[in-house]
């Protein structure tokens, strides 16, 4: 799998820590470089004015070809303090002709022999000094070389007599370079040690919402996805804008799918309403045939007991056969008289002895105070099925909230009752006629109101409310009919 | 030129100050060569010391790089007594008289030494180091320098080119360390000094080899100037003669290797004066 498909809970702190450690180390590579380069500066000033010191004294030495004396300043100068940090393995003075003068180590280097017989470094050397003009010393540092030199004219007024060649070990050279490298690492880890941590949890910072949301978003489509913690990320920039952009399209998502269900539901019932009023009024004809024959055939005097038994039957039968039809035929157009504040309080007499059977807290309030442009008695049939609902429903002991009231130019009425839950199950197939759930009764009375509600143009919603309440709400508006 | 009238200065500075100290004794100074200090400068101090109590009169020492310098300052009166080589005392003998004789081994007696590395094993005498690199002590000692270029002669060999290189060491301790270090393949010094470095740092001398020793030559005197008084001449003198004979001066011969002081005569230097008329030196 490739570095570019990982998580970005990954990406995003790898991808942060590759470039601290990067900057750690340019930082530490940075910093080591410009200590080698202070230490072997620092050393090739400090050799040089040891060359400095002596060149003088040895410029009269070997103006008077005194040998021994030379020998001498080479030899005190090369021992030096224990607490010096340059410390000179040997020193060689050569003459114009690159032949050795006097040096501190003469079996090493003899007098007299030329730098060429001395070996490669040497022979190095000697065209370095060959090429060297005025006063000024050099340090050397050859590749691969154990040693670094110093190379200072042995001149006086523009005269120069030979050089001098101060021999270092780079030995000394490591461990004071070890301290300095070593600060230098220090830094870096700090760096590191600083950085890194606060990077990663950083990074997981940055990442984890984006992650999250990544997930849900996959999700979306297949299921609802989980809930998005609000306290993941509040900021309001890219990312901010991007939960929010997602919690709208996941609302929109949600709003667009209820209205679907509903529109199907209403739909369904919508059918369901006109396949009933449709069997009802082709029943109907027949069935007032049949009642007026039955009725008929009763004032019949010639016949049987059994007959008349049967007839007896048969109009029972169709009699409850009327009442269905009339049941299912919700008719809301019916004239009738306007609202007024007393048939609502009616219904509380109405149901309040159900209510006492149950010893149910009824708890009403009506702001309705004046006459309201509704049919009063499909607002009754509404209301006294909604709390005859509730009541049945409701536990023993338990309460049965009613609201009333008008608002936006609607009537809004609202019945709730803890006890018994509706699946959402349930809730989905709650309005059709002779609902399986239904528990006594024809199961026509939510069926009815919701036709009714629906010919008033209106709307009624179910919902559950905190964990043990239903509520029942029906909006309503008002024809000004005045 | 520069060096001419730095002495100049020098001596204009000495007579102001000895004039200032007329009212006192005069100073006796005695001059003092590397070659007979050879850094015992503590040890020169005590015995200065010594001599100004013996004495009874300020003492002075003075210390010039070369014999010839304190030839030079007798002729000035700078100096009142010196201790010169064996040729430098004969050089000057106009100017200076014979004093005492330090006596090595019981005797005023030392030889030259030749000596070469220890590792060289093939050099069996002054003719096996033809071209090589030669450490002589001082152009006016004798065995540091006469008596290998006198053999040099009486072989038939140039002193100027027999050898490819020679320096001078001024102390004959240092011709030891420049073979020992290897900056020479061979030098020639007294006896007498081989053989004090060799109780003080037998690990230096053990890193050379004596070639060969010369025969005896007088060791080198401690001189006056000839036109010191005689008093002080005679002062001076006893006090180095009895040196030997009190615990004091016992202690310090000791330390200088000596055994005292004796009285002698040029007898004593017959056979450097004669190298020195066969090299044509006087």
């Amino acid at each position: 799998m490739s570095f570019m498909n990982l998580s970005y809970r990954y990406k995003v702190p790898l991808w942060g820590s590759f470039l601290i450690v990067v900057s750690a180390l340019a930082v530490s590579a940075s910093f080591m470089l410009n200590a080698y380069n202070k230490l072997e500066n620092d050393l090739a000033i400090e050799s040089e004015q040891l060359g400095y010191s002596l060149k003088s004294n040895l410029f009269s030495a070997m103006l008077q070809d005194d040998v021994w004396r030379a020998f001498e300043i080479i030899a005190e100068a090369s021992q030096r303090p224990a607490s010096a940090r340059v410390h000179v393995e040997s020193m060689v003075v050569v003459d114009n002709a690159l032949r050795v003068v006097v040096s501190t180590h003469p079996k090493e280097t003899p007098m007299l022999t030329t730098m060429g017989e001395l070996g490669a470094e040497f022979r190095e050397l000697a065209t370095r000094i060959s090429v060297m003009s005025g006063e000024q010393a050099k340090t050397v540092y050859l590749r691969h070389s154990k040693h670094y030199y110093s190379l200072t004219p042995i001149s006086k007024d523009n005269t120069r007599l030979g050089t001098l060649v101060i021999v270092h070990s780079r030995d000394v050279f490591l461990p004071l370079y070890a301290d300095s490298a070593w600060d230098a690492l220090s830094v870096g880890g700090l760096i590191l040690a600083i950085l890194l941590p606060f990077n990663w949890y950083w990074g997981q910072r940055m990442a984890l919402p984006l992650v999250q949301l990544a997930a849900r978003m996959e999700q979306l489509g297949k299921k609802w996805p989980e809930k998005l913690d609000p306290a993941l990320y509040e900021y309001h920039d890219e990312l901010g804008s991007l939960f929010e952009a997602y919690h709208h399209l996941l609302k929109d998502l949600k709003a667009k799918e209820t209205l679907e269900a509903r529109m199907v539901q209403s739909e369904r019932l919508a059918a369901l309403g006109q396949l009933a009023a449709g069997i009802a009024h082709e029943i109907n004809n027949p069935l007032s045939g049949m009642l007026t024959a039955i009725d008929t055939l009763k004032y019949h005097t010639d016949t049987s007991p059994l007959t008349q038994k049967t007839i007896a039957l048969i109009e029972r039968g169709l009699n409850q056969v009327k009442e269905t039809v009339a049941a299912l035929l919700v008719e809301s157009k019916v004239k009738s008289r306007t609202l007024t504040p007393q048939d609502i309080e009616d219904v509380l007499m109405l149901i309040s002895p159900m209510s006492s059977r149950k010893a149910l807290h009824i708890a009403w309030h009506n702001s309705i105070s004046e006459e309201i442009g509704l049919p009063a008695t499909c607002i009754r049939q509404i209301l006294i099925n909604l709390l005859m609902n509730a009541i049945k429903a409701a536990a023993h002991q338990g309460e049965v909230a009613c609201d009333i009231g008008i608002e936006a130019a609607q009537l809004r009425i609202s019945v709730s009752n803890n006890g018994k839950m509706l699946t959402e199950e349930q809730i989905a197939h709650l309005f059709e006629p002779f609902a399986a759930f239904s528990e006594g009764g024809h199961g026509l009375g939510l069926w009815v109101t919701y036709q009714v509600v629906q010919q008033l143009g209106g709307n009624i919603t179910v919902s559950r409310e905190m964990k043990d309440r239903m509520n029942f709400r029906v909006t309503i508006p008002i024809e000004n009919e005045t | 030129m520069k060096l001419l009238s730095l002495l100049r200065i020098f001596t204009l500075c000495w007579t102001l100050v000895s004039g200032m100290a007329l009212a006192e004794p005069a100073t006796l100074r005695l001059g003092i060569t590397p070659a007979m200090a050879h850094g015992q400068y503590a040890l020169l101090e005590e015995w200065r010391s010594y001599l100004q109590a013996k004495l009874g009169r300020p003492v002075e020492f003075i210390f010039r790089n070369s014999y010839q310098e304190h030839v030079d300052l007798m002729k000035l009166r700078k100096l009142d007594f010196s201790w010169l080589s064996a040729p430098a005392y004969l050089e000057s003998r106009p100017y200076c008289k014979l004093l005492a004789t330090p006596l090595f081994q019981g005797r005023p007696y030392e030889r030259a030494y030749l000596i070469v590395s220890a590792d060289d094993h093939t050099t069996h005498s002054l003719l096996d180091l033809k071209g090589k690199i030669f450490a002589y002590a001082d152009p006016s000692s004798n065995t540091g320098y006469l008596v290998p270029l006198h053999q040099l002669q009486q072989a038939g060999m140039d002193s100027g080119t027999y050898f490819r290189k020679t320096f001078f060491t001024r102390d004959h301790q240092k011709i030891v360390a420049a073979v020992a270090i290897g900056l020479a393949d061979g030098g020639a010094l007294s006896g007498f000094f081989w053989e004090v470095l060799d109780q003080s740092r037998p690990d230096i001398t053990r890193q050379t080899r004596i070639v060969s020793k010369s025969a005896e030559y007088g060791m080198p005197p401690l001189v006056a100037r000839s036109t010191l008084n005689k008093q002080d001449f005679a002062l001076m003198q006893k006090v180095l003669l009895n040196m030997s004979t009190d615990s004091e001066g016992i202690r310090l011969l000791e330390r200088l290797k000596l055994n005292g002081f004796a009285k002698t005569s040029d007898r004593l230097y017959r056979n450097v004066f004669l190298m020195m008329k066969r090299e044509g030196k006087l």
